[in-house]
């Protein structure tokens, strides 16, 4: 059994990726940097703006000696009732060095806030495609530069986005007017099949 | 009630007979349809599971003429939805029962299929029967096997029941045979 609590297990590994990222994050881009943390020898960082994130990820792809080459997950956290509203997290993998890099931005939810957007990593990452489709369905966050961003999850006609904390746990169509759509789409499709088309 | 209607089956005795079978067009259509129920499986979660166990040699839906799973609704003649429909999965369930071929029966596995189980949530459907129509409802989460086979059992008595020939080729010829 591993003990997590073992603090000899985080300073026995060399967090050497992290700790360059790190300095070139705080010599580059540290006004923007509102807070960073370390939870053995993983570090999180929370971005104040939006805007240098994809320059910022670049660099920690692209640098030789750092090579964050590899988009583990993009995912988000509704910190409902608060302004900045949500949280649009990037979990970043150095395959070389194998250390993790967590970065997260804010992304208010009121137009006047600048509306919630956060950049997609798309022009880096080919995985952040599909990713970031999931949180646009699941939390509503529109992902500028996206290529093809709709929902991957829900049904096309689904209203609001489910992992948000206001939505409500049974959904807001009945089963009558689901069935009543799924009846019609499956009508369609037999057509357009049986026409000699594809769906 | 399966035995009253099966009596009406009379095999002949003797080659002086000519091997004739006599019996009525339900009877014989019938008793062939119940025996050779072959289930479309639709196993959508842990009902799925138990589903095999039901075909498995322990419980062998063989015993009951329904071993012969297949995966294309084409060749089936009973959906059995064993598990929890979500809305998205809800059009492939709809047009697989489509596209069965009549006669058809749907039997809803488990508390999900039969009710959206403990699923009430955004996703999940709260009973297929909004979507398509059931025949027998198993409860539980998930079912026994024997559930299962007893659902099964029942499905074949209400065959039995059915007006087989009403709309068959051969009633129709028999019929206008008889007017002549």
């Amino acid at each position: 059994m591993t003990d997590l609590t073992d603090k000899a297990t985080a300073e026995e590994r060399p967090s050497v990726a992290v700790s360059a990222a790190m300095k070139v994050l705080r010599e580059r881009w540290g006004d923007v940097i509102e807070l960073a943390e370390e939870n053995r020898g993983q570090w999180r960082v929370e971005l104040s703006s939006r805007d240098p994130l994809v320059d910022i990820v670049r660099h920690l792809k692209e640098t030789a000696d750092l090579q964050f080459d590899f988009l583990v997950d993009v995912t988000a956290l509704d910190h409902y009732g608060e302004e900045p509203r949500f949280r649009a997290v990037y979990v970043l993998r150095s395959m070389k060095l194998s250390e993790d890099l967590v970065l997260k931005v804010k992304v208010p939810e009121q137009a006047e806030s600048g509306g919630t957007w956060a950049p997609s990593l798309t022009p880096l990452f080919r995985s952040a495609n599909w990713l970031e489709r999931e949180v646009y369905d699941m939390f509503g966050i529109e992902f500028r530069g996206h290529p093809d961003l709709r929902r991957i999850m829900m049904p096309e006609i689904f209203e609001g986005h489910p992992l948000r904390k206001d939505f409500p746990m049974e959904g807001t169509m009945t089963d009558h007017e689901w069935a009543e759509w799924i009846i019609a789409r499956a009508q369609r499709v037999e057509e357009s099949e049986a026409a000699g088309g594809t769906d | 009630m399966a035995e009253r209607r099966l009596s009406a089956l009379h095999v002949g005795e003797t080659q002086e007979e000519g091997g004739a079978l006599l019996t009525r067009v339900d009877a014989i259509i019938n008793w062939a349809r119940k025996n050779s129920i072959w289930p479309l499986p639709l196993g959508l979660s842990c009902c799925g599971i138990e589903f095999m166990a039901t075909a498995a040699s322990r419980f062998d839906m063989a015993r009951f003429g329904a071993e012969v799973a297949r995966f294309s609704p084409k060749q089936a003649d009973l959906m059995l939805v064993a598990g929890t429909l979500t809305y998205k999965m809800g059009e492939a369930c709809r047009r697989l029962y489509d596209q069965m071929a009549e006669p058809k029966w749907v039997i809803s596995m488990g508390a999900c299929a039969s009710s959206g189980g403990m699923f009430r949530s955004y996703p999940v459907m709260q009973g297929i029967d909004h979507l398509i129509p059931v025949d027998y409802y198993i409860p539980g989460c998930p079912p026994r096997p024997e559930m299962v086979l007893n659902a099964l059992i029942h499905l074949q008595q209400n065959i039995c029941a059915e007006r087989a020939h009403r709309g068959l080729e051969i009633t129709k010829m028999l019929t206008a045979g008889k007017t002549e």
